[in-house]
C-alpha cells in the first residue's frame, strides 16, 4: 500500500509548518484529492486535515465578506450574506456537483480542484501533459468536447472545472494565503495559471502554500448578480459553458459590469474584454453580442468543442438580456 | 380471493392453438392489485446480503489489471513489485493461470452464459483495450487494488480496428442471431419506395452504451474438491452454474450458485471474465475469493449495447397508407461474438406494408463484446423507425398517431401470423386524450414561455413476448396450510418474488402471506433467464404446470370417503385453501384436512411449463403510446422533459405497482438514451474514456419529471395469466418521443442521440 502520513492542523502556524514538508498536501473535503489517490494521479507523502482551519463567513470593515478557506461549499450557498449581496456566488455553488459532495468540499479545495479531463485520470492508458510532464496530450486530438477553447496551449486544453471560481472571478474576490515565509493575499484571477508550456504548474502558489480565506470586496452590483450554467443534463454535470454576471446600468448604458465564464477557459476566465468592450454601450443584444465575440475573438476550438464558442456568446447574451431587463 | 367466486379451474396443460385461456387471467383479488414488495423492508434496513456482502472465512480480496492497448501481445508482464507489496497472496496472470476449458457462447447451447468463446487469460493476446491481464488476490481490497496498479506489461501492439468508420466498408451479414437471419424483404421495395408519392429517407445513428446497475458486478466464491460455491449477482443461476462447470471440467451440480438478491441487471449479468478469474484464482490460492468490479471494472470487462447506423425509408400514399418500408443497416460488434443488435425487430411487426425490406450487417470491430441491454434492437430501432414516422408525418401534414393508426396491420405482416393479442389503438386513443395531445401545434416552434419553446411528441413502444423453454417450478404445501415455491428465478429489484407470490397465491386459493416464495438458487427447479421479459410468463407457465401436478398429488392423496374422491385434476378448482368441485363447489376439502387425513406433513410436486407453443401461433407482442413534453431552450440549446407519459398494451398486470415501476425505469433508461448516455470510445486506442457515473450521464433526479403510466390491462388469451413481462417496453419508443418532441420545439431534427445541447444549437437561431 502506498503509505502517507496523516496530520490534523489545528491553527494555520500549524498547517504551514507540515504542508511545506515535501509532497505534503492540504486536504479539504477529500472530495477531489482523494479520488485522485485512488487512481494514483495523486501521490502525496504526507495529507495535512485543513478542514479545522477557519470555517467562518464575516463581514470585513471595508464593507466586504470573508470566508474562510474550510467553509463548507453548501454552508457559503446558504448564507444570507451571500445569498443577498453575491447571489452568483450562492447559485454558482448550487449549480455545482450534488448535495452530498457540496456538503463535504471545502473552499480552499474548490478553488484548488484539478481538471476532469478524462485523460488526465487515466493514468494507466492515457498520455497527459498535466499529470505527466512531457508525455504529450492525448486530449488535443482525442475526445476533447469537454476541453476548454480560451487560455489553451499547444501542450495542454484542460478546462477549469469550478463553478465557484468563475462567480469568485467576477466578483473581485480576493485569495488570502499563508506560507512560513509569511501572509499574501491576491486577486483570485491571479491564481490559476493558464498552461503554456508547463501546464504542471497549475497556480502561482508556493509549495505549502495555504489557502487561507477568499475575501469578497463591497461591490453593490454585486446584489443583483447571477449565475447561468448550461449542461448535458440537469443536475450533477460539469458545465459546457457557465457565466457569472453583474451589471450597472444608468439611462440605458452600461456604467459597470462584471463578466467571467466556465467551462470555456484553462482557468476561471475573467472576461475583460468583455467588460471593457461593454462600458458605456448602450443596453442591447447587440451590444451584448459585440462583447461576447470581443472575449471569444481568442478562442482556438478543437475537433469536438467548437460549439462552446457559440454556445459562449448565447449564454452572455441570455444572462446579460436577463440582468438588463430586470434591470428596467 | 373472495368466497363467493367459483372454484377456479386449473391452467391449460398446454399453451398451444387450442389451449383455453388461462382462467386466472380474469380472476380479480391479488392479481392486480399494487402489493408493496415484500422484500422491502429487508432492502432498506440493509438486512438483504449481496453478493459483494457475503464474508466466507479466510476470504482473499481480487483486483484486476487491466490491458491499454486493443490488439497485440503481452511480450513482458513485470509483476515482482505487486508480489512483493503488503497483503498478497498471488498474482495471477497467462502463465501462471490454471488451463481452464472454453466458455460457450449465449445461445449457443441451452445454458450458456457466456458474452464470447475467447481463452481467460490463458495466452499472451490482447483482444480489446481493457481486457483484463492479471488478477491480484490480498487480504484487503486496498491492498489488491494497490498491487494491481503495480502491474506492469510491455506489449507490441498489432494494427486494430477501433473506429466504426474503418469497420463499415467490410460490414457483413451475421451469423443466424437466435435462428433469425436478420434479414428479409417482402414484395419490391425499392420500386414502391420510388413509386411513392410521399417519402422519408434518413439515417440515424446510435452510440454505445452501458448497464450501469447499481450494484456493480460482484462475486464472492470458494472451492471444495472439486465443488464450487459462488455467492453472484446473475441473470440466470442456472446457466452461470453450467457455464462455470464447462471452464472448470466439472459437473453442472458441482457449482452452486447463490444469489438471492441481484442490484439491477438490465442484460450485463451475465458470465464474464471476472467470475472465471476469481474462480481460478481461489483454486490457485486455495483460499474463497471475493472480487467486486470498480466502476471502471464494468466498463472494461462487460460490454454494453452496441452501436448503430440505421436506415429508415418509409413511402406512402396520399392517405397515408405505406406502400413501403425500408429499415436497414450496420452494427458494430466484435470480432468474436454474435450479438448484432436487432434494431429491425420493430419495424417487422409494427406497419402494414407489402413491401419491406429488413437488414442487419455487422462490422467487426477490436472491441469487448457487446451484449443485450435493455430492449436489445428495440430501443435503438424504435428511436429510428418511429423518428422516420414522425418525419413522414410531419411532411405530409398529417397528425403522426393518425398516420401511425391508418397503418394497423390485420395480421404479423412480416410472419403472416395472427397477433395473440394487440390493442395499439387503444393505448393510443387512451395516452393521447389522458397526456392531452390535442393541444399540440403540428407546427414547430408555436409554443413558448419565455426563451423556452415547448413542443410534443409520440412514438410506438414495441418489445415481444417472450416464453423460452426451462421454466419449472416446485410447490410444497405443509399441514399448517403454507404453501413454499420454488423456482431457480430471479430477483433484480424489479419485484419478481412479491408478483409471483401473488399469482402462487390465488392460484392456490392461500392468502399472499401463506407463500413462501425461493429463487435465486441454481440448486432450484428450472432453467430460467432473467432476460428478454419473460420471467413473468416463464414463472407463470411453471407454477400453472406444477400446481396441475400439486392437484393431481393431492387427489391421488385423498381417502374414498372425501368429497372429492375420484375426481380427476380438471374436475376440481381452487377455493380457498383447498380444493372443491367444479360442478358443486359445496363438495370441497381443504389442503390441511387433506394432509391430516392422509398423515403427511408435506406435499410436493414439481414440473416443468409445457414449451413455449404459443409463439410458434402466434406474433405475441406488447405495445404502447409513449407521450412527451419538452421544454428547450431558444438560448442554449438545453433540454428539460417537462412531462412525459406511457400508455402500454401488455397484458393483464399483475402487481400495478411493481408494473408501474418497471415501466417508469424503462422510459427513465430511454430519457438517458435520448438525451445524454454515451460510452465515449477514443477512436485512436478504442479505450472507453468515460468509465464513470460522473463521466457516463444517466439521468439524474432533476432530469425525470413525474412520469405517468397507465395501461389497457387486457389479457392476452394466449399466455400464463394472460400476462407479458414489462421490464423492457418501457425503454423503447421513450427516445423517439423525446426526439419528435424536440422537433415539435424548436424544429431540429436530431438523428445522433444523445441529444445534446451543442446538436441543437448548430440549426438554431438562437431567439
Ligand atoms: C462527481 C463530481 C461532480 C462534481 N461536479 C462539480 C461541478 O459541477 N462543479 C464544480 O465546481 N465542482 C464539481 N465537483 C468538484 C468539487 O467541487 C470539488 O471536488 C470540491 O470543491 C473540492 O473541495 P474539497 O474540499 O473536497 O477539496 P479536496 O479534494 O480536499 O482538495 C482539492 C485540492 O485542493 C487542495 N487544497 C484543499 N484545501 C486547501 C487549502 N486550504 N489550501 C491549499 N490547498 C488546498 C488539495 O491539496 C487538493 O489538491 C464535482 C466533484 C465530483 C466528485
Ligand atoms: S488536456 Fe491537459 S490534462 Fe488533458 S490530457 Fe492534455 S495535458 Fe493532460
Amino acid at each position: 500500500m502506498r503509505r502517507f502520513d496523516y496530520a490534523r492542523a489545528e491553527d494555520v502556524a500549524d498547517a504551514v509548518r507540515y504542508g511545506t514538508r515535501r509532497d505534503a498536501l492540504y486536504l479539504g473535503g477529500g472530495t477531489n484529492l482523494v479520488d485522485l489517490m485512488r487512481e494514483t494521479v495523486a501521490q502525496p507523502a504526507a495529507l495535512v486535515d485543513v478542514t479545522r482551519l477557519a470555517s467562518t463567513i464575516e463581514g470585513t470593515e471595508t464593507g466586504g465578506l470573508r470566508i474562510g478557506a474550510a467553509a463548507r461549499n453548501s454552508l457559503v450557498a446558504e448564507h444570507p450574506a451571500v445569498r443577498q449581496r453575491y447571489p452568483a456566488l450562492a447559485r454558482a455553488i448550487l449549480a455545482g456537483a450534488s448535495a452530498q459532495i457540496r456538503n463535504m468540499a471545502t473552499v480552499g479545495g474548490n478553488l484548488l480542484q484539478r481538471t476532469r479531463c478524462a485523460y488526465f485520470y487515466d493514468v494507466e492508458g492515457s498520455r497527459c501533459n498535466r499529470r505527466s510532464p512531457g508525455q504529450g496530450c492525448d486530449a488535443i486530438e482525442g475526445l476533447n468536447r469537454g476541453h476548454a477553447v480560451l487560455g489553451t496551449s499547444s501542450s495542454c486544453i484542460a478546462t477549469h472545472p469550478s463553478d465557484m471560481c468563475v462567480a469568485l472571478a467576477a466578483l473581485d474576490a480576493v485569495v488570502h494565503l499563508a506560507h512560513e515565509d509569511g501572509e499574501r493575499s491576491l486577486p483570485l484571477t491571479a491564481l490559476h495559471r493558464v498552461p503554456g508550456d508547463r501546464p504542471d504548474i497549475e497556480t502561482v502558489l508556493r509549495p505549502g502554500e495555504l489557502v487561507t480565506g477568499v475575501e469578497l470586496p463591497r461591490l453593490p452590483l454585486a446584489a443583483r448578480s447571477t449565475y447561468r450554467k448550461v449542461r448535458d443534463r440537469a443536475s450533477y454535470a460539469f458545465a459546457l459553458v457557465s457565466v457569472a454576471a453583474a451589471v450597472e446600468v444608468e439611462a440605458g448604458i452600461v456604467q459597470d459590469v462584471r463578466l467571467a465564464l466556465g467551462g470555456v477557459g484553462t482557468t476561471p476566465w475573467r472576461a475583460r474584454h468583455a467588460e471593457e468592450t461593454l462600458r458605456g454601450q448602450a443596453v442591447g443584444e447587440p451590444a451584448f453580442r459585440r462583447a461576447a465575440q470581443a472575449e471569444l475573438a481568442a478562442a482556438v476550438p478543437r475537433a469536438h468543442n467548437g460549439f462552446k464558442v457559440e454556445l459562449a456568446v448565447r449564454t452572455v447574451i441570455g444572462v446579460l438580456n436577463e440582468l438588463t431587463r430586470e434591470e428596467a | 380471493m373472495s368466497l363467493e367466486q367459483a372454484p377456479l379451474p386449473l391452467g391449460p396443460s398446454s399453451w398451444a392453438i387450442d389451449a383455453g385461456p388461462d382462467p386466472l387471467a380474469a380472476r380479480q383479488g391479488l392479481i392486480g392489485a399494487p402489493l408493496a414488495r415484500r422484500d422491502g423492508p429487508a432492502k432498506v434496513t440493509g438486512e438483504a446480503r449481496y453478493a459483494s456482502e457475503v464474508r466466507l472465512d479466510g476470504m482473499l480480496y481480487g483486483a484486476l489489471a487491466f490491458s491499454t492497448i486493443p490488439r497485440g501481445r503481452i511480450v513482458a508482464m513485470d509483476t515482482s513489485s505487486a508480489e512483493r507489496a503488503a497483503g498478497v497472496a498471488l498474482v495471477m496472470t497467462h502463465h501462471n493461470a490454471p488451463r481452464l476449458h472454453s466458455t460457450v457462447e449465449l445461445g449457443t447451447a441451452e445454458r450458456a452464459a457466456a458474452a464470447d468463446e475467447l481463452p481467460v487469460m490463458q495466452d499472451d493476446r490482447i483482444r480489446w483495450n481493457g481486457q483484463p491481464i492479471a488478477i491480484v488476490l490480498a487480504e484487503s481490497q486496498e491492498q489488491a487494488d494497490h498491487a494491481a496498479s503495480l502491474i506492469d506489461a510491455t506489449y507490441q501492439p498489432e494494427p486494430a480496428i477501433t473506429r466504426f468508420d474503418q469497420a463499415r466498408a467490410d460490414a457483413r451479414p451475421p451469423a443466424l442471431y437466435q435462428g433469425d437471419p436478420l434479414r428479409q424483404t417482402i414484395g419490391d421495395p425499392w420500386t414502391a419506395l420510388a413509386e411513392s408519392p410521399h417519402t422519408v429517407d434518413a439515417v440515424y445513428t446510435t452510440p454505445r452504451h452501458h448497464h450501469n446497475a447499481i450494484e456493480p458486478h460482484a462475486v464472492t466464491l470458494a472451492w471444495d474438491g472439486d465443488e464450487l460455491t459462488v455467492h453472484d449477482c446473475p441473470q440466470a443461476v442456472t446457466h452461470l452454474a453450467w457455464s462455470l462447470a464447462q471452464v472448470f471440467g466439472i459437473r453442472q451440480d458441482q457449482v452452486h450458485i447463490s444469489a438471492p438478491y441481484v442490484g439491477g441487471g438490465f442484460g450485463g449479468k451475465m458470465l464474464w471474465q471476472h467470475q472465471i478469474l476469481a474462480a481460478a484464482a481461489a483454486r490457485l490460492s486455495g483460499r474463497p475469493v471475493r472480487v467486486v468490479l470498480s466502476r471502471e471494472g464494468v466498463y472494461r470487462v462487460v460490454g454494453g449495447r452496441t452501436s448503430t447506423e440505421q436506415r429508415v425509408a418509409i413511402g406512402a400514399e396520399d392517405d397515408g397508407t405505406f406502400t413501403s418500408l425500408v429499415h436497414t443497416g450496420v452494427v458494430a460488434t466484435s470480432r468474436h461474438n454474435n450479438v448484432p443488435e436487432p434494431f429491425i425487430k420493430p419495424a417487422r411487426c409494427l406497419y402494414a406494408t407489402r413491401n419491406a425490406t429488413f437488414e442487419v450487417k455487422r462490422a467487426d470491430l477490436d472491441m469487448l463484446a457487446n451484449t443485450f441491454m435493455r430492449a436489445p434492437g428495440e430501443a435503438v430501432g424504435t428511436f429510428a423507425l418511429e423518428s422516420a414516422v414522425d418525419e413522414l408525418a410531419d411532411r405530409m401534414g398529417v397528425d403522426p398517431i393518425e398516420l401511425r393508426l391508418c397503418n394497423e396491420p390485420a395480421v404479423d405482416p412480416s410472419s403472416g401470423k395472427p397477433f395473440s393479442a394487440r390493442h395499439l389503438i387503444e393505448a393510443y386513443r387512451a395516452g393521447a386524450e389522458r397526456f392531452g395531445w390535442e393541444a399540440r401545434s403540428p407546427r414547430p416552434r408555436a409554443r413558448r414561455d419565455g426563451e423556452w419553446l415547448i413542443g410534443l411528441g409520440c412514438a410506438t413502444a414495441t418489445y415481444p413476448y417472450n416464453r423460452f423453454p426451462g421454466g419449472a417450478a416446485r410447490i410444497t404445501i405443509n399441514r399448517n396450510g403454507d404453501a413454499t415455491v420454488e423456482v431457480a428465478a430471479h430477483e433484480m429489484g424489479m419485484g419478481t418474488g412479491t408478483v409471483q407470490s401473488q399469482v402462487a397465491a390465488e392460484r392456490l386459493g392461500l392468502p399472499v402471506e401463506k407463500i413462501i416464495f425461493v429463487l435465486g438458487d441454481s440448486s432450484l427447479p428450472g432453467v430460467v433467464l432473467a432476460g428478454g421479459s419473460q420471467q413473468t410468463a416463464a414463472i407463470g407457465g411453471a407454477i400453472t404446470a406444477a400446481h396441475r401436478e400439486l392437484v393431481g398429488e393431492l387427489l391421488k392423496l385423498i381417502n374414498c370417503d372425501s368429497p372429492l374422491a375420484g375426481l380427476h385434476p380438471d374436475e376440481v378448482g381452487t377455493i380457498p385453501g383447498g380444493l372443491g368441485r367444479l360442478d358443486d363447489p359445496s363438495r370441497s376439502e381443504s389442503y390441511t384436512a387433506i394432509l391430516a387425513a392422509a398423515g403427511v406433513d408435506t406435499i410436493s410436486a414439481e414440473a416443468t411449463a409445457p414449451e413455449g407453443m404459443e409463439q410458434l401461433e402466434w406474433s405475441m407482442h406488447s405495445y404502447g403510446a409513449q407521450f412527451c413534453e419538452v421544454r428547450v431552450s431558444v438560448i442554449t440549446g438545453e433540454i428539460r422533459v417537462s412531462r412525459f407519459l406511457g400508455s402500454f398494451d401488455c397484458g393483464r398486470i399483475i402487481n400495478a405497482r411493481t408494473a408501474a415501476s418497471q415501466l417508469r425505469g424503462g422510459i427513465v433508461m430511454g430519457l438517458g438514451l435520448a438525451l445524454m448516455e454515451e460510452t465515449q470510445v477514443d477512436g485512436r486506442s478504442g479505450r472507453i474514456m468515460n468509465p464513470s457515473l460522473a463521466d457516463y450521464h444517466v439521468p439524474a433526479h432533476a432530469d425525470v419529471p413525474d412520469i405517468e403510466v397507465m395501461w389497457t390491462d387486457i389479457p392476452d388469451p394466449h399466455t400464463p395469466l394472460g400476462a407479458h413481462g414489462v421490464g423492457e417496453i418501457g425503454i423503447t419508443g421513450t427516445a423517439a418521443a423525446v426526439a419528435n418532441a424536440v422537433y415539435n420545439a424548436i424544429g431540429v431534427r436530431v438523428r445522433d442521440p444523445p441529444i445534446t445541447p451543442d446538436k441543437l444549437l448548430r440549426h438554431s437561431p438562437g431567439r
